[in-house]
């Protein structure tokens, strides 16, 4: 049982390593600001959970075991907040994402 | 009636927190949480209806839901990321929220800004302005289904 | 397993201040600190699971708070030069 646990705990916490160096190899890569938001999110949230996931199973305390949810929820609550708060100063200060493909009205 | 909700999640929280119950530990808390109590009521956050619990009644279901589709479209912009040619289609989606709260279009873009590959940059008349990293999630957008389970979950 | 995390944490945060150094708008500099900030949350807690005391979970729930804080800091300090700015809801 606990073997399963040690199993899924390793591959919850290499996976969001992983996503994390994703998210890293795309705020280099990624050729605008406005592209380079949605790797931050990633880490955001894919790494962020992922790993936090992998900790909460390596713990037998159920007051760690409630700050790591609560660290997940904060991260989750205020990372979109504050990329969304940086989008919308770069659009005000006068930065336009550059295109490639035309803008869209969808009526929902 | 607020202040008294307020007053006994800031206690609860503290005590989950603090996980020490010495009377010397436990009026250090008492003040904290005084004190933390004082500067939001002058503050003025609890003269508005931020809590609504009609919100938290269907919600299980849509965080579920949320956490699916973040799940599904940080595989996609992994994938964009990755790719040695990194195909991008940059684009801006206006989108127009059906929910009638100020809270429901706030849970709305929140999501949107959430789930990776989309950003909502701006929210002005009604009007979300999203920035997409591909059309794939674009189009996604454009199916209103967010949209439309964020609706439901704001109720009557 | 732990270590494994740790090192690759390291080298996101590496990433992070090569872009927070190379720019070029500011805004792509207080975005990488951003993210920079959320992989040193990670990193605290892993940190606190290597060394056997999961204490560290408080530091990295502050920090979490202080980095969201600092981040809204930073943009209004640029949008008005000011950061006791009262703000108005037309620009801010």
């Amino acid at each position: 049982m606990s073997n399963v646990l040690d199993i899924l705990s390793w591959a919850a916490i290499v996976g969001g390593s992983f996503f994390a160096l994703v998210g890293g190899i795309g705020l280099l890569r990624l050729p605008d600001f406005f592209s380079r938001v949605h790797a931050v999110g990633i880490q955001d949230t894919l790494a962020t959970g992922l790993i936090i996931f992998g900790l909460l199973l390596q713990t037998d305390e159920w007051l760690v075991a409630v700050k790591l949810g609560l660290v997940f929820i904060v991260v989750l609550f205020t990372g979109p907040t504050a990329t969304h708060a940086l989008a919308r100063a770069a659009l005000h200060a006068g930065f336009r994402p550059p295109l490639d493909s035309e803008t869209k009205t969808s009526n929902n | 009636m607020r202040i008294l909700a307020f007053l006994t999640s800031l206690v609860a929280l503290w005590l989950l927190l603090s996980g020490f119950f010495t009377p010397l530990q436990l009026s250090f808390g008492a003040m904290s949480c005084a004190f933390t109590l004082w500067l939001t009521v002058r503050l003025g956050l609890l003269r508005h209806d931020y809590l609504r619990l009609r919100v938290s009644v269907r919600s299980p279901g849509y965080v579920v839901w949320l956490a699916w589709e973040i799940v599904k479209s940080n595989l996609h912009v992994a994938r964009v990321i990755l790719s040695p040619r990194m195909p991008l289609q940059r684009q801006v989606v206006r989108l127009h929220p059906t929910q009638r709260s100020g809270l429901g279009i706030a849970i709305y873009a929140n999501s949107i800004t959430l789930t990776p590959g989309t950003l909502t940059m701006d929210a002005d008349d009604g009007v979300l302005e999203v920035h997409a990293l591909t059309t794939p999630v674009a189009d996604d957008l454009r199916s209103g289904e967010m949209d439309r389970r964020v609706t439901r979950l704001e109720g009557n | 397993m732990f270590a494994t995390a740790a090192v690759a944490l390291l080298a996101v945060m590496a990433m992070a201040l090569l872009r927070a150094l190379a720019g070029p708008s500011l805004y792509d500099r207080i975005l990488a600190i951003n993210g920079l900030g959320t992989s040193t949350v990670l990193l605290i807690a892993v940190l606190g699971f290597v060394a056997g005391r999961p204490d560290f979970l408080d530091i990295a729930l502050l920090y979490a708070l202080i980095n969201f804080i600092g981040t809204l800091a930073v943009l209004k300090f640029f949008r008005h030069g000011d950061l006791g700015h009262e703000g108005d809801e037309e620009t801010l």
